[in-house]
């Protein structure tokens, strides 16, 4: 199908971006790379009367570390990221997960900025961010804020960004040395969406788990880091029948539905085998890693 | 809805058109450009028919506006090669039988470029890999799969030529 007619404007600057929005009010949208917006346009299912493109502006396409911190410009292409040795040797958990994330084609024009803008409850991103406490910086008329992933993403398809402002920065704290960590998922073909997901990183000091982080897609209507989960291993040894009780505990702490993907019984299921696995394999790693 | 002009450079040579923003660079490849190789099966991303190359990287010309393109350079099938004087890439689809009704064709070819320029000496689990997002309802994938292994071979040998 074709998309509703809509003006066109190319920003030449975040500030020119920022000040369209802002004097057009509501019916204006930010656009990027276009992966998630144009299919919406193209279903009937978004009608902006403005698409402000921000697709041009480069100097918002870097990925750099800097005092331990992965910056990632909010125009850098899913394929700069995953490609980039900044990527790799700050956050390698940000690089195993986009193996999960669309199709190359798709993650060559599709940003980190309007994946996670989007928010997607089947998306990988905002739960892997979520995992590696990112933050993100918000511009707007007034200035710029920086809202931690925990409270960016707020709902399905909701997050902290106001109409009229851009998401212009993720800043990702590097990974400690010799942390463990695990992604993945369950979808029906490779590069399609999640039908559960499943992302975990820890550390062990003196035998005991440390930092963890657990979270899920899919087992929900949103994205969700499991704290009950987290706060069981927290400080115990990482013997298999307290990772089993864990996966048993991110099971009773979910509530799937069925839809068109997968039934809720089912996706219960895959909550279970993926927590175990995603728990067993960033333990596994620490081990690797010499940490134990 | 008010249009305006729109110039693309598509396979080196400059189309302009008065459109409507609205207007998908698919429709302006197809309709304005007037080059048909280009397919058009979904328009919401999912079969990669349409799939072009956007300063040389493969992107969905259905996921894309005109307007959005002005500037930067377009490739399409029409660029591969003609008949009689195929590219190697096509060659290898057609001895290999990598297509049927070839709807998906060309979407496989560019991203076949693409994909054979980083990664010279895949294996078939790679090109199953870079081919996932392109749909084909015909094949079964298998004799796309052999094409593109074949595709690698005769490129090698031109380039050992050269
Ligand atoms: C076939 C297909 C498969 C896919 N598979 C997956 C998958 O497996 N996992 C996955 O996560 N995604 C998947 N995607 C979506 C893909 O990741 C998109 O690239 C991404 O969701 C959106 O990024 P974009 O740059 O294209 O944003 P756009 O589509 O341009 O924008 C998306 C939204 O974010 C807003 N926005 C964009 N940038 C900013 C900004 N800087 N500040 C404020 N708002 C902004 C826009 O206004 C819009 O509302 C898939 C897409 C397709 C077509
Ligand atoms: S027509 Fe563009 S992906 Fe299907
Ligand atoms: S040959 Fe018919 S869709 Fe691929």
């Amino acid at each position: 199908m074709k998309p509703w007619p809509f003006e066109y404007h190319r920003a030449n600057s975040i500030e020119d971006a920022i000040a369209t929005l802002g004097r057009h009010g509501e019916g204006a949208r930010l656009l990027a790379g276009g992966q998630s917006l144009i299919p919406m346009m193209n279903l009937g299912l978004a009608t902006p009367d403005l698409v402000v493109d921000v697709g041009n502006l480069s100097d918002l396409a870097y990925v750099l570390v800097e005092d331990g911190v992965l910056r990632i410009g909010a125009l850098a292409t899913h394929n700069t990221i995953m490609e980039a040795d900044a990527s790799a040797s700050a956050c390698p958990m940000l690089v195993v997960a986009y193996h999960s994330v669309a199709h190359h084609t798709i993650r060559n024009r599709g940003t980190l900025g309007g994946n996670i803008c989007h928010a997607d409850p089947a998306s990988e991103m905002p739960l892997v961010l979520t995992l590696l406490d990112a933050s993100m910086v918000i511009r707007g008329a007034r200035g710029e804020r920086v809202v931690a992933a925990g409270n960016f993403f707020i709902d399905a398809f909701e997050t902290e960004v106001e109409p009229a402002e851009m998401l212009t920065e993720i800043r990702i704290p590097a990974q400690a040395a010799g942390e463990g960590y695990a992604f993945e998922e369950m979808s029906q073909r490779k590069g399609d969406f999640a039908i559960v997901s499943a992302g975990c990183r820890l550390s062990i000091r003196k035998g005991q788990m440390t930092n963890v982080r657990f979270g899920l897609t899919g087992a929900g209507a949103q994205t969700r880091r499991m704290s009950v989960v987290e706060a069981k291993l927290e400080g115990a040894g990482p013997d298999d029948r307290l990772l089993a009780e864990a996966a048993e505990l991110a099971v009773v702490n979910s509530d799937p539905s069925d839809d068109i993907h997968a039934d809720a019984a089912y996706r219960l299921d895959l909550v279970r085998t993926m927590s175990r696995r995603v728990l067993a394999a960033a333990v596994r790693m620490t081990a690797k890693q010499g940490a134990l | 809805m008010r249009t305006q002009k729109v110039e693309l450079t598509i396979n080196g040579t400059t189309y302009s058109g008065h459109v409507e923003p609205r207007m998908l660079l698919s429709d302006f490849i197809r309709q304005v450009a007037r080059l048909t190789g280009t397919h058009v099966g979904c328009e919401h991303g999912v079969c990669g028919a349409c799939t072009v190359q956007i300063d040389g990287k493969t992107a969905r010309s259905c996921l894309t506006f005109a307007v959005q393109a002005e500037g930067h350079d377009i490739r399409t099938v029409e660029a591969l090669g003609k008949q009689g004087a195929l590219h190697p890439i096509q060659e290898a689809f057609w001895e290999k039988h990598g297509l049927q009704c070839g709807y998906c064709t060309p979407g496989m070819l560019m991203r076949a470029e693409e994909f054979l320029a980083s990664n010279p000496t895949p294996s078939r689990e790679d090109i199953i890999e870079a081919i996932s997002g392109n749909l084909c309802r015909c094949t079964g994938y298998q004799t796309i799969v052999d094409a593109i292994e074949h595709a690698a071979t005769l490129l090698k040998s031109q380039t050992a030529e050269a």
